[in-house]
């Protein structure tokens, strides 16, 4: 153990007490006021979703609603109806006779939450109750497939709903078939791992946070249920804003993805930190903020945990397609600079 | 509002789905050892007091930390904290200052007059404590507060053991040393000065002891063989260091030769330069990174201007000059001469060869065994006489303060028992919290604060502290660096990443507990808990 | 208050009546004129309170309505054809959910091939959805129905379609009678809902129901739709106190009382049947018509007790089960049935994709069903040497081709058929 040996001034030994270092990144820390903690850490939040519902063991669908209902309640002081599209989060929240909803909540069909939750938010203004908000929420299926046209209406028209799409790449309700939002290479039930190119092929997909940001909307994010705080600060900020609003989190499922199901968060996190999941912010067609990779790893460090990328590794050689996984992550680093050369904690 | 059947819902219906019926795993909080508290010789519970600092309850931290040791002004001084170099925080950036946190601690205590909680009723049981060294007071602090009547009895004309004598002031002021050792005292300890113990089993019967410690340390420096000159000048280190504390500052002349690789070279040499030496060289026989001598201290003498002549052996002394041999390591690592001869020139000779303990008080006391010049003792520190305990320099032992203070420590519970009759048991330890158990992505990045270290100037030209303190903000910024590694810290995490909203937050202070109604067992809250403090256990199926 | 008005209009400023508090617009023909009726009311203030939202698809018009309603708002919307069809999930899921939403239906034939004309056949697609189906005979039923619809709907908390002839209804100018705002107010009250989403009471609206209680709501969906059958004419009822005018209700007869022959029909052709009748009477043939006005709930008793006394009934219909025959007459059949002396049935398919049905033709039509009854359904002027040309082409040809190009080619070469 050697201790320092140079000479410091005063002003070198004083480092400002700007870190709560032990809890920086954690749901809460005892140290911070309660105002600066997470709504996830207090005694009080809303459990908007809450216990007895069906998801699998580690569904980051569930903890990723419950994580932005929650924010969204708080934000808006519990005036908050949701709208939620056909799909894993409604079917294993309300089968008859349970609900583990405990907000106004509406499922009308697969295609059509955004469309649906512009009629709840037309009715709250015309009975003139603007504190009622709207939320509408789906999964990718039903929201960057099925969904999109009702998508696009919405955010055409500009109507006061927030839309919150829980991204985990595919129809996984179904029994895991593939979305427009299943990654390149990932074996679905529709994409199986079979053939010369096993797996989702290249040049498909769409990003539908990009294309919100193309309709110029007042405010679109991506997010994931590895960085709570984050999340939070977006789902707040964008209750704050009136106008059409989208939302993309990255949820893993265990089940779909072939993960441990206590690697939900630690999938969420190597996703972002391998650059495959840009996390950015961007309002009126202008990215505005993004999230900064803290500590990056390569995109192998994350398929690995995941048997629906398991005939990449066969008989223990890497897959060529593996570079352009890599690839496609040093893309979103550069597009949208994510690494910083300065290396200062996020 | 109606429902209509089957289409609408009630809020709360879905609490009679008892989830956790899917469970093969069921999740415990668990305790586990911090590797900073089982790296502690003294068994400080070194996160314990650590969490109290953190929220800026330093009174409440330096009570914690004072359960088990009573000194932490001169821990945080001259402990080697292996508490540091066992600390998980590495695995990040560096290990948290809990040296220097203690320290701040301690000074605090000292500012402010902060005691100790008066002792409980009278026991009506006397303990002797022989020596008033670390290893005594700490033995005479824990006694005291078991409610026993504890007398110290010093040979020496003030308390301190190696703390006064052996360790130089610019490491230990003498302030803060009488401060700590007078709280101590404050709890009704006496203790004699200049009365060495010539008998210790007539010491006890003639006082009326139900129990003795002997904390005599080891005081008598080893000698070598050294041919000398008449007119040489040939010291040894426990003799400088001692009479650094008298009136009389010893006369070492302009160039001093200090013969020995350990702390206590470094100590007589940089005290040389302090004294006008010209030049202070350290004679060892084998290189650097084998001195038993710590680094830093190493790093601090060199900047000090301290030379080092490695691989020397002192072949004889002159007055005015030494010959050394030149040696060289062979190939398992020990010098050998090579025949090669050198003179240096020295004013004098202080030899730092270690220390060997006196033993004269156990004469004619049966059952004690000693072997290798110290006492055996039992893992309850007792001596083979019963009722005879001992610890600190003179038992088998790394010989630091902190070790003895720690010997103190569990003596005076061992003797506790013994004078009740009964058997202290530690309770079991947990599992160590190591490196692996721990999810470090939760901590933020937080370099390690630099204590700051008085100029080199000044340093050599008075015995002013050389290493200072952290100032309030920086100590509270160290604190909070700890991991609380194994131990929940309440941050919520498990309660937060539960998908199943399956963990009930008790209210601050009260932690957590699993809701095994609904939790399903998917292992997020164990992955995700930061300090290792949750555990995945196989339900019974 | 008398206008002089086209038929859309006067629904619009009917609806606007209402006081509907959400509507939903997207184009298509023939109901077109209707929503953008109503989008002029509101842009001029004349109707307040109101939301208008240009939808990007039929799909999306009763999807907005649906969470309209849901959220406790009066909604609105109207389609035809195509439309309907692109709607037709949300069409179950707004009458499976209970919401009371009123949708007009400018009647008009579904492609392929695609056809803008009147007919019968989109209405027919959701007969099962579990909506109300009323049929407006005329423009002033038209607005009357609209009215009723939004009385019915809530009370009854199931959705309504009211279905007008598209052109021949819609586009045409007449004269109409558009009732006040305060008589509207004094017959339909503000939406009181049954369920509805409000923070303050939340619940969870829309839930999966499985093999254990799925029955259940089904039942419960067909029992309110009887509770129909009495609400309907109850409401027609009240109606004619409070707007002077008989209109609506299951369903009226013309001349039936001592009619050997009763024809049964829906919508505008009624007027040409009427006339028709009228011309046999003066021949002295005792014929008569039932005017169906509420499909759904389709009348069983009602219509059994004004057919139980004739001899033949002649169903004419705009439409078609392809491979099966008539919808109407099919579901006219289950009113005969279990009469002990049950008439005979005819049943005739006219008016497909706008061809206009001539009293010529309904004379003939109505003679050959005593004289000359045929089996299964009748196509009403079907131009027989068309098809029959077309079959032995591809007889002889096994080639696939659209039958539509064919024809129109034929026909092209061909004689026209018999025009009066």
């Amino acid at each position: 153990m050697t201790p320092p040996v140079a000479t410091l001034t005063p002003e070198e030994t004083v480092q400002k007490l700007k870190y709560y270092q032990k809890g920086t990144f954690t749901v809460g820390n005892r140290l911070v006021a309660e105002a600066e903690r997470t709504v996830q850490a207090s005694q009080d939040r809303s459990n908007a979703l809450t216990c007895g519902h069906r998801a699998c063991q580690g569904c980051g669908e569930a903890l990723g609603a419950r994580y932005a209902i929650d924010a969204a309640m708080r934000a808006t002081n519990n005036n908050l109806i949701a709208v939620n599209a056909t799909g894993c989060l409604e079917v294993f929240t309300t089968p008859y006779p349970e609900t583990s909803w405990q907000l106004p909540w509406l499922h009308s069909l697969f295609g059509n939450a955004a469309a649906v939750a512009t009629g709840v938010a037309a009715a709250m203004r015309v009975k003139k109750r603007p504190e009622v908000r709207v939320i509408a929420q789906g999964g990718d299926g039903g929201t960057t497939d099925i969904g999109f046209q009702c998508l696009s209406g919405m955010f055409e028209r500009n109507d006061d709903v927030l839309y919150i799409c829980y991204d985990n790449e595919g129809y996984m309700n179904t029994g895991v078939q593939r979305s427009s939002a299943t990654p390149p290479t990932a074996r679905t039930a529709t994409t199986p791992a079979l053939g010369p190119e096993p797996g989702n092929v290249f040049g498909t997909g769409k990003s539908v946070p990009k294309i919100a940001v193309a309709h110029n909307i007042p405010y679109v994010a991506t997010a994931t249920v590895a960085d709570l705080h984050d999340l939070e600060r977006k789902v707040i900020k964008a209750m704050s804003i009136h106008g059409a609003r989208y939302i993309q989190i990255n949820v893993p499922c265990p089940l779909g993805w072939g993960s441990a199901s206590h690697d939900t968060i630690r999938l969420a996190r190597l996703a972002v930190e391998c650059g495959l999941y840009p996390i950015f912010e961007a309002e009126h067609g202008k990215v505005t903020q993004v999230r900064k990779i803290r500590r990056k790893v390569p995109v192998q460090d994350y398929l690995k945990l995941q048997r629906r990328f398991a005939h990449l590794f066969k008989g223990g050689i890497e897959d060529p397609r593996i570079a352009r996984l890599q690839a496609m992550c040093d893309a979103n680093i550069a597009e949208y600079g994510l690494v910083d050369t300065t290396g200062k904690d996020g | 509002m109606e429902h209509p059947f089957a289409i609408t819902l009630a809020v709360g219906t879905s609490l009679i789905n008892h989830t956790g019926s899917w469970r093969t795993l069921r999740p415990e909080y668990v305790h586990r050892l911090p590797p900073c508290n089982h790296a502690c010789p003294a068994g400080e519970d070194i996160q314990g007091w650590l969490a109290q600092a953190e929220s800026g309850d330093y009174e409440a931290a330096w009570r914690a930390l004072t359960e088990n040791n009573p000194l932490p002004a001169i821990m945080g001084r001259v402990c080697y904290h292996p508490c540091e170099s066992a600390c998980n925080r590495a695995v990040l950036d560096s290990a948290v200052g809990i040296n220097s946190v203690e320290r701040f601690l301690g000074d605090l205590a000292i500012k402010n007059g902060w005691r100790f909680n008066a002792p409980p009723a009278a026991s009506g049981k006397k303990v002797l404590i022989v020596g008033a060294g670390p290893s005594g007071l700490s033995a005479a602090y824990h006694l005291a507060r078991l409610g026993h009547a504890v007398t110290i009895v010093e040979a020496g004309p003030a308390p301190g053991g190696m703390m006064r004598f052996g360790i130089p002031k610019y490491r230990l002021p003498r302030d803060v040393l009488d401060a700590e050792v007078k709280r101590i005292e404050d709890l009704a300890v006496t203790i004699k000065y200049d009365a060495k113990v010539a008998n210790i089993g007539e010491a006890m019967t003639d006082g009326g002891f139900d129990a003795a410690f002997l904390a005599v340390g080891a005081h008598i420096a080893k000698r070598a063989y050294i041919p000398a000159g008449e007119a040489a000048k040939v010291l040894d280190a426990v003799q400088v260091l001692r009479s650094m504390e008298g009136e009389d500052k010893p006369l070492l002349g302009r160039r001093v030769i200090v013969y020995g690789g350990g702390n206590t070279a470094l100590d007589v040499a940089r005290t040389a330069k302090r004294l006008g030496a010209e030049e202070a060289v350290i004679v060892y026989r084998r290189t650097r990174d084998k001195m038993p001598a710590h680094d830093f201290e190493v790093e601090e003498a060199i900047e000090e201007g301290v030379m080092m002549k490695w691989l020397s052996t002192i072949k004889n002394v002159e007055a005015g000059s030494i010959t050394v041999e030149r040696m060289a390591l062979d190939e398992t690592g020990f010098p050998q001469p090579t025949g090669e001869f050198e003179t240096l020139q020295a004013d004098s000779v202080v030899l730092a060869l270690g220390q060997d303990v006196d033993l004269s008080l156990l004469e004619g006391v049966p059952g004690l065994e000693v072997k290798d010049g110290v006492v055996q003792v039992g893992p309850n520190m007792m001596t083979g006489v019963a009722g005879i305990f001992a610890g600190g320099d003179m038992v088998p032992s790394e010989r630091t303060v902190t070790v003895a203070v720690g010997h103190g420590k569990k003596a005076a519970r061992h003797i506790d028992a013994w004078l009740r009759g009964e058997i202290y048991a530690p309770a079991p330890k947990h599992e160590i919290a190591s490196a692996d158990k721990l999810n470090t992505w939760y901590y933020g990045e937080a370099p390690k604060t630099l204590r700051p270290i008085l100029e080199l100037a000044r340093r050599t030209s008075t015995f002013e502290e050389v290493v200072k303190g952290l100032d309030e903000s920086n100590a509270l910024y160290e604190a909070r660096r700890c991991l609380s590694c194994g131990n929940c810290f309440e941050c919520d995490n498990c309660y937060g990443v539960c998908p199943d909203n399956a963990v009930i937050k008790l209210g601050p202070g009260n932690g957590f507990q699993f809701n095994l109604d609904y939790c399903k067992g998917c292992g997020i809250c164990a992955q995700e808990c930061p300090c290792g403090s949750i555990q995945m256990i196989p339900e019974a199926l | 208050m008398l206008k002089q008005i086209e038929g859309s209009h006067a629904m619009a400023e009917a609806i606007a009546l209402c006081r509907p508090e959400v509507i939903c617009a997207y184009p298509i023909t023939p109901q077109t004129h209707i929503v953008e009726g109503l989008g002029e009311l509101v842009k001029d203030g004349s109707l307040v309170d109101c939301e208008y939202i240009n939808v990007e698809s039929e799909f999306a018009a009763l999807s907005v309505a649906i969470g309209a309603s849901a959220a406790g708002a009066r909604a609105y919307t109207a389609t035809a054809s195509q439309g309907l069809l692109f709607m037709a999930e949300a069409v179950y899921n707004a009458s499976g959910l209970g919401l009371p939403i009123v949708m007009t239906l400018g009647n008009r034939a579904i492609g392929a091939p695609i056809n803008i004309w009147n007919d019968h056949s989109d209405a027919m697609s959701m007969r099962d959805a579990g909506w109300l189906q009323l049929f407006a005979e005329t423009n002033q039923e038209a607005v009357d129905l609209h009215i009723q619809a939004f009385k019915l709907a809530e009370e009854l908390s199931m959705p309504v379609m009211v279905c007008v002839d598209g052109f021949i209804l819609t586009h045409a100018m007449e004269r109409i009678d558009i009732p006040t705002q305060e008589q509207v107010d004094a017959y339909l009250p503000p939406y009181d809902p049954v369920q509805v989403l409000d923070p303050a009471e939340p619940a969870s609206i829309g839930a999966m129901v499985g093999p254990e209680a799925f029955t259940e709501v089904r039942f419960l969906a067909h029992y309110k739709q009887t509770l129909a059958l009495k609400l309907i004419p109850e409401f027609s009822d009240e109606f004619r106190k409070a707007f002077g005018r008989e209109s609506g209700g299951l369903l009226r007869t013309y001349r039936a009382d001592d009619a050997d022959m009763l024809v049964v029909a829906m919508g505008s052709v009624c007027g040409t049947i009427k006339d028709t009748i009228d011309e046999m009477r003066d021949d002295g043939i005792r014929i008569g018509l039932v005017v169906i006005v509420s499909f759904r709930p389709f009348p069983v008793d009602a219509l059994r007790n004004a057919l139980a006394g004739t001899k033949d009934v002649v169903v004419v219909e705009k439409s078609i089960a392809v491979g099966m025959g008539g919808q109407l007459a099919n579901n006219v059949d289950v009113a005969l049935r279990n009469l002990p002396r049950a008439p005979r049935l005819h049943s005739s398919v006219a008016g497909l994709g706008g061809r206009a049905i001539t009293r010529a033709s309904l004379h003939r039509l109505f003679r050959q069903a005593s004289v000359q009854p045929w089996e299964g359904t009748n196509f009403l002027d079907l131009n027989e040497r068309v098809v029959g040309r077309e079959i032995h082409r591809t007889r002889k040809t096994r080639r696939s081709g659209p039958t539509a190009e064919n024809i129109l080619r034929q026909l092209a070469k061909s004689v026209p058929p018999a025009a009066e």
